[in-house]
């Protein structure tokens, strides 16, 4: 049995920017979920998620040992921080527009926090 | 030699909480060993306003958070014998260290022996078209002739040779974030400049230190799936490192925050590109073969960075005006906001139209689509159901008069716009545009002085 959740209920993501370039390190909670983001986020999907940034390039980057990702997108902050007329120059909010991506994963695969069930980390 | 080197980070940027440092600084202080205070200050457009105060004042030009920062912790650190290094010197590092000398003389201190590390400043070096071809992707500085500031990013030798000559605080203007690190470990371990792993590891200790809390909690927290707690009093970090660069990440006890396996995957990847292949002055870095375990409350080791030969070229930020941001805001709130937003926007857009036909106007409906909106057009709000929302209008133009209009018409919504404008708010900023740019190893010139020596 699998199950649909957001990507926020099994990973982290952090956003930082370089010019006009954002990446986005998606980080598993529990590293048993590697091989799921593995195949279900991919670059095609991540670009097609921001395609309103109109990104020219998206790579992502894969850690295994760490169980992350790299996403790195180029041209998607409107010119950067000293150029872009939005109030998220630096792209910081955007690691949660990654976080809203569905995934399917296996009913019986460790989960670390639900919805509304505090865990300290 | 010592087994082990403690460095303790006090500051992420310019903005960074003043107090942040005594915690750190206590817990270096209970140590023994070599031990060091690392501050990161430099943003990328920070030198260039610095740069700019001066040539306005020859006596500035050093970072507006030298005081603000070092004043709180400077006594234990002389006392305790930690050394500092930060990169507050900014566009003046000599100015920057005799105001550290006027802290330490109004603390009733003794006189701190201070190094001067320069020789990033590109200025009077490569002229503005010399820049433009060396510019990476080369699309700011195509059309510019007048360079604000201009330098390169110098690595961790001149800062170990500061601190070989008995620098109690070592103060630089650019250099990579991560040889603030890399730095102390090559003054104390004598790692060969071809040891490649060893200063990848040493790099890898400053890219994790350089954002301060970022690695500990900070920038981080996601209430119910990522709690940290006593994130009001987080705790900034300080990594243990050995002679092989093997590096544990802990903070001082007794402060908030939390060290472990994802706080430091996060801060590890931040701003990072190609994972094998992260460029610094003295190596390049590969994350690749990296492990992170946690091996006690707040202790996570980090071991196993690669790494490959110093890239030929140095990367350089380069500053030039970028001409005037303008943004103004006002409030719509209650029944039917949305509608009365809307018909704001459309007001201003016809108006402008008519008056500056070719400046781009953003409007952001904030409270229904704004920072996660990607419109340089009125946002369509037929569908929202907010009763609250804040519309902000921006634009830039290098012609102030343009920009003046722009605030002038939103302000006057105030009594010919829709029902209940409120709360209106402007302003006009000077914007600076950077380039980065790839420049020849030859144009670095590393030099360190001692304050008061004789030149």
């Amino acid at each position: 049995m699998n199950r649909t959740v957001r990507l926020h209920e099994i990973a982290n993501a952090r956003s930082g920017d370089k010019g006009d370039r954002l990446n986005i390190a998606l980080v598993c909670r529990e590293p048993a979920h590697f091989a799921a983001v593995a195949t279900q986020v991919t670059a095609e999907r991540v670009a097609a998620a921001f395609a309103a940034r109109k990104p020219t390039r998206v790579v992502r980057f894969d850690l295994p040992k760490l169980a992350a990702f790299n996403f790195v997108l180029d041209d998607v902050l409107e010119g950067g921080v000293n150029a872009s007329l939005g109030l998220d120059g630096h792209g910081k909010s955007l690691s949660f527009l990654l976080l809203d991506l569905a995934i399917d994963i296996a009913s019986g695969e460790p989960q670390s926090a639900r919805a509304g069930q505090k865990q300290s980390v | 030699m010592a087994a082990k080197v403690f460095i303790g980070s006090a500051a992420g940027f310019a903005g960074d909480r003043s107090d942040a440092g005594i915690p750190v600084v206590g817990a270096l202080a209970a140590h023994s060993g070599p031990r060091f205070l690392m501050y990161e200050t430099l943003a990328e457009r920070t030198l260039a306003l610095c740069q700019l105060e001066r040539r306005k004042d020859p006596a500035r030009g050093y970072s507006t958070a030298l005081d603000r920062l070092l004043t709180p912790v400077l006594k234990q650190c002389l006392a305790a014998g930690i050394r500092v290094v930060g990169n507050f010197g900014a566009a003046n590092p000599p100015m920057a260290a005799r105001r550290i000398a006027e802290i330490a003389r109004s603390l009733g201190l003794p006189a701190p022996r201070i190094a001067i590390v320069e020789g990033d400043d590109l200025s009077g070096r490569l002229s503005a078209s010399e820049l433009a071809r060396r510019e990476t992707g080369g699309k700011i500085l195509a059309q510019m002739r007048d360079i604000i500031s201009a330098n390169l990013y110098l690595g961790a030798q001149p800062i170990a040779h500061a601190l070989d000559q008995g620098a109690d605080i070592v103060v630089t203007g650019r250099v990579a974030d991560s040889a603030l690190a890399l730095g102390p470990l090559l003054h104390v371990f004598r790692w060969r400049a071809e040891d490649w792993d060893r200063l990848a590891a040493g790099t890898l200790a400053g890219h994790l230190l350089e954002c301060g809390a970022q690695v500990t909690g900070g920038y981080f927290a996601d209430p119910g799936y990522k709690d940290v707690t006593g994130l009001a009093e987080v705790g900034y970090p300080i990594a243990e490192i050995d002679a092989d660069g093997d590096i544990v990440i802990t903070k001082p006890a007794g402060t908030g925050g939390v060290v472990n396996r994802l706080t430091v995957i996060e801060q590890l990847l931040y701003e990072i590109h190609d994972p094998a292949a992260y460029f610094a002055p003295d190596v390049v870095l590969d994350l690749t073969g990296v492990d992170v375990l946690e091996i006690g409350k707040d202790r996570v080791r980090v071991t196993g960075a690669r790494g490959k030969p110093a890239p030929e070229m140095l990367k350089a930020t380069v500053c030039v005006e970028g001409g005037i941001l303008g943004e103004a805001e006002i409030s719509y709130a209650g029944v039917n906001a949305a509608a009365r937003a809307r018909l704001a926007g459309e007001v201003i857009c016809e108006r402008m139209q008519r008056r500056a036909p070719g400046l781009v106007i953003r409007i952001d409906a904030i409270g229904a689509v704004s920072v996660l909106g990607n419109s340089s057009v009125a946002p369509d709000l037929r569908a929202s159901e907010s009763e609250d929302i804040r519309l902000r209008f921006s634009a830039q133009s290098a012609d102030a008069a343009q920009i003046e209009m722009l605030l002038d018409e939103v302000e006057a919504l105030y009594c010919a716009g829709p029902a209940g404008g409120a709360g209106l708010r402007r302003r006009a900023t000077p914007r600076l545009a950077s380039a980065a740019c790839l420049v020849e190893r030859r144009y670095a010139e590393p030099r360190v002085t001692l304050f008061g020596a004789p030149v």
